[in-house]
């Protein structure tokens, strides 16, 4: 046998071999649809269940940022929130921000791809809730965590646990329905 | 009765199709030309048959048929005329059927154009047409039936979604099925030189038109579809990254490939097995991207309900079409002439590296689509997959594609030398890194990056043509009437490239946007990009039946002086209990004003958006003139006349190697 031919052949056959890898994966996904155990538009992050990722990121000039060790040592459940100057639905969501802050809830803000400045005034215009802030601005931070979008946040239990997330802005039927129950459940 | 009619027609369509597919597949083996005859023929009635479907389903749409269930579910009695016609194709079996309509008229198009086709090439190509268009047809009739009727009839339809209640999406799908559709061309193309066993440079001639037809039609459809989403959603994006973005772009990036790729096989008859590949991966690329977004197995807004039994007849369908395609490649292709060498530093080189780059930015773009799901069925980990992986993955592979796209044109066939080729851009050169060292200077790294990029670009195709007519080497007048000399095709090639560097320019633009987020009440105004931004009022619009809207007078001016009156909308679409922001924008085609009306607070303030978006709406340009670029290559005089007579070379014979 003609070893060139049967690499040529072997060469060709892979666009085959990977069309069919896909199909089989394709058919397993649908099986699994059919079953209910897998829905794509459920923006469940990996995180949940797990620790939160190494990560260190520093604030706003001249303020401090955090890191996981900061995060992980906490003795009460934190709420880190990601958000941005630029995003409309963040500033929708400050005012419950702000009522969970004064609430006693420790929220913890990344700001996610923005410019210091811009993110100052942001904050001067919307209010402050966040008891400690730090900049994001490759987005690596949020690659790590999964990050669908802005504003997104996620409940760390006490030892850098993530218990719950959510993808969308925290209106009060979301605080209500499911970030309060998961208070409750650390608690 | 019409709806009754137009059943009959899909029906009538799919059984033209079965036998389009068997008389073109198994015609050729009975040398009987006039059994080969047949094929063009019955091509043309199952676009007749088709039509005059589709034709009864937007008929049912425009009466408000409400005893179809297609009708009744998507439209009501409140939706304007235009949507009425357009919700036809809104929903899942409405498309499916415009889908098959484009399929059939590719085959259409092929049966009455492809005369200079040899006979048996021809029937093969419409048989492989009719077989995956009898595949869909049998999904419309069975378990995607646009013609379901209800009885008794609702008294008012459910209505459009409201967010497509748009003109964008009046031209939207058509144009874009029949970029992803026609593409379906290419892939018979290549089917049928695989069963005669048989590529050469002929065959580049053929494919290369069609190709470029449905790769014009992709371009504007992907290009409107970004537009549409710029300005309905209102958030100043033009790309998301979104599954379907994706799965339109994934197509494109491998059809742009395949239009570079059979210059080379109709020039220097390589590539070929690389070309055959190119064009059944572009048209799978096409079906499964579609598809997969269909069965609701990647996450997408633009996801259609589909039940998981319809993913899995889609899945046969396309386990057979790229499946079986790719099988008969994997036998074929190693038979077919091996590709003959050239120099690395030469035209075809260069549209070699561009084949590379190309399908580097696919793989990524690929990768980051299908990782999501893949990774939750084999390790259980839910993810989703967004811009910040594609900006960074893919920009390394766009750099050296806008580098090589200046240079690639200048060379010589054969055997060319770098050098000459970038003397000739040395200005070009110098003027590229101006730009970016003077937007450096203003702090935007990526925006000064991509627009000296696009600088490059786009005098490196003003300077391909200025070579063409020999510009200043030879007198001005002469130059001039040599500009009528110079072939279509070297103009489409010109524009296409100059339309890429166009959208690169804007791209950069929209790096460079402000913007400023702010809750103003009536009198209060912000400051952006050198204009004064005040809000006079916010006021009741006049609505429609179908919503209620309110409406913000914005008055814009600069050093005091008034520049222009804004009103961005919300519209209340009473019957589905949603909002819709409409933004207003302004543009002057060199940049865009945005005002988005965000929300209204008790306190009698309102929340805006006000967005500056320089260069942006070169994005959409760079695309339209790309599109047209196609366009003209397309009245080439060679692609008019048609191809040589074809060198009758013995067929290889397969079957010596087979048992290898």
């Amino acid at each position: 046998m003609d070893r060139s031919l049967l690499s040529r052949r072997l060469l060709l056959a892979a666009p085959l071999g990977l069309a069919v890898a896909g199909g089989v994966g394709a058919y397993a996904l649908i099986e699994r649809a059919k079953r209910g155990t897998y829905n794509p538009q459920d923006f469940n992050n990996p995180l949940v269940g797990h620790r939160v990722p190494h990560f260190a990121l520093s604030g706003l000039p001249g303020q401090q940022g955090f890191d996981r060790d900061a995060l992980v040592a906490m003795r009460r459940p934190v709420l880190v929130n990601f958000f941005a100057s630029w995003c409309v639905p963040c500033v929708q969501e400050s005012p419950f921000l702000d009522r969970l802050a004064k609430a006693g809830l420790d929220i913890w803000g990344v700001a996610y791809q923005d410019k210091p400045e811009a993110t100052a005034l942001y904050l001067a215009e919307h209010g402050n809730p966040y008891r400690r802030l730090a900049m994001d601005p490759t987005g690596r931070t949020a690659i790590n965590w999964g990050l669908y979008g802005v504003p997104e946040s996620f409940l760390i239990a006490p030892g850098g646990l993530v218990r719950w997330h959510v993808a969308s802005p925290l209106f009060p039927d979301v605080i209500e329905t499911q970030l309060e129950p998961a208070l409750r459940k650390i608690t | 009765m019409i709806p009754t009619w137009g059943h009959f027609a899909l029906a009538l369509g799919f059984a033209i199709a079965v036998a389009q597919a068997m008389i073109g597949l198994f015609g050729p083996n009975l040398r009987n030309p006039a059994v080969l005859r047949a094929a063009p023929a019955l091509a043309i009635g199952q676009f007749v048959m088709l039509a005059a479907s589709f034709a009864a389903l937007v008929w049912a749409g425009v009466v408000s048929d409400y005893t179809v269930k297609n009708v009744a579910q998507f439209s009501s009695s409140t939706t304007p005329l235009l949507y009425r016609i357009t919700g036809t194709w809104g929903n899942h079996a409405g498309s499916m059927l415009l889908w098959c309509l484009i399929l059939a008229l590719c085959g259409g198009v092929v049966g009455v154009f492809g005369r200079s086709i040899p006979t048996s090439l021809r029937a093969r190509v419409l048989g492989v047409l009719g077989l995956v268009s009898a595949g869909f047809l049998l999904f419309t009739l069975t378990v995607s039936d646009p013609f379901v009727r209800l009885w008794p009839p609702p008294l008012h339809g459910a209505g459009v979604n409201p967010i497509l209640q748009d003109p964008g999406l009046a031209v939207h799908p058509p144009i874009l099925y029949t970029g992803y559709v026609g593409f379906s061309i290419a892939f018979a193309f290549a089917v049928a030189a695989l069963i005669e066993g048989r590529v050469d440079a002929a065959w580049g001639r053929w494919v290369r038109p069609w190709t470029i037809v449905s790769w014009c039609f992709l371009t504007a459809g992907i290009c409107f579809g970004s537009l549409w989403s710029y300005y309905t959603l209102g958030w100043g994006g033009f790309w998301f990254w979104d599954p379907v973005e994706n799965v339109a772009l994934l197509p494109w990036l491998t059809g742009t490939a395949l239009i570079h790729s059979a210059i080379v096989v109709e020039k220097r008859e390589a590539l070929k097995t690389w070309s055959v590949l190119l064009a059944i991966a572009t048209f799978s690329l096409s079906l499964s991207g579609t598809f997969l977004v269909r069965s609701g197995l990647l996450n997408s807004v633009h996801a259609f309900a589909v039940s998981p039994n319809q993913g899995l007849f889609i899945l046969v369908l396309l386990a057979l079409t790229v499946g079986g395609s790719l099988l008969l490649f994997a036998i074929r292709a190693p038979v077919l002439a091996a590709s003959g060498m050239f120099a690395p530093v030469s035209r075809e080189g260069a549209l070699i590296l561009n084949n590379v780059f190309l399908c580097m930015i696919a793989a990524v773009v690929f990768t980051g689509t299908m990782y999501p799901p893949f990774v939750d069925l084999l390790f259980g980990l839910q993810l989703s997959v967004g811009a910040p992986f594609y900006d960074q993955a893919a920009l390394p592979l766009v750099a050296p594609l806008i580098l090589a796209m200046a240079v690639g044109p200048l060379l010589a066939w054969k055997r060319a030398a770098i050098m000459p080729a970038l003397m000739k851009l040395w200005a070009v050169g110098l003027m590229s890194l101006l730009v970016l060292a003077v937007v450096l200077l203003r702090g935007h790294a990526i925006a000064a990056l991509a627009l000296a990029g696009g600088v490059w670009v786009v005098l490196g195709a003003l300077v391909d043509l200025g070579e063409r007519v020999r510009l200043f080497r030879v007198p001005l007048r002469q130059s001039f009437s040599r500009l009528f000399s110079v072939p279509r095709a070297a103009y489409g090639a010109m524009m296409g490239h100059l339309g890429f560097g166009v959208t690169v320019l804007g791209i950069a633009g929209m790096a460079t946007q402000v913007h400023v987020i702010t809750v103003l009440h009536p009198g209060q105004g912000v400051n952006l990009a050198g204009y004064r931004w005040t809000l006079e009022r916010v006021q009741d619009a006049p609505g429609t039946p179908a919503y209620a809207a309110r409406q913000a007078v914005i008055d814009v001016t600069r050093g005091g002086k008034h520049v222009m009156t804004m009103l961005p909308e919300r519209r209340f679409f009473t019957a589905q209990h949603t909002t819709t922001e409409h933004a207003a924008i302004r543009t002057n085609m060199l940049w865009d004003m945005f005002a988005t009306f965000a929300g209204e607070d008790k306190s009698g303030g309102a929340e805006f958006r006000f967005n500056v978006h320089p260069l942006a709406p070169e994005i959409w340009l760079g695309g339209l003139i790309m599109a047209l670029g196609g366009g003209i290559s397309l009245t080439d005089r060679r692609f008019r006349i048609g191809a040589p007579s074809r060198k009758r070379t013995p067929v290889p014979k397969p079957a010596g190697t087979e048992t290898a």
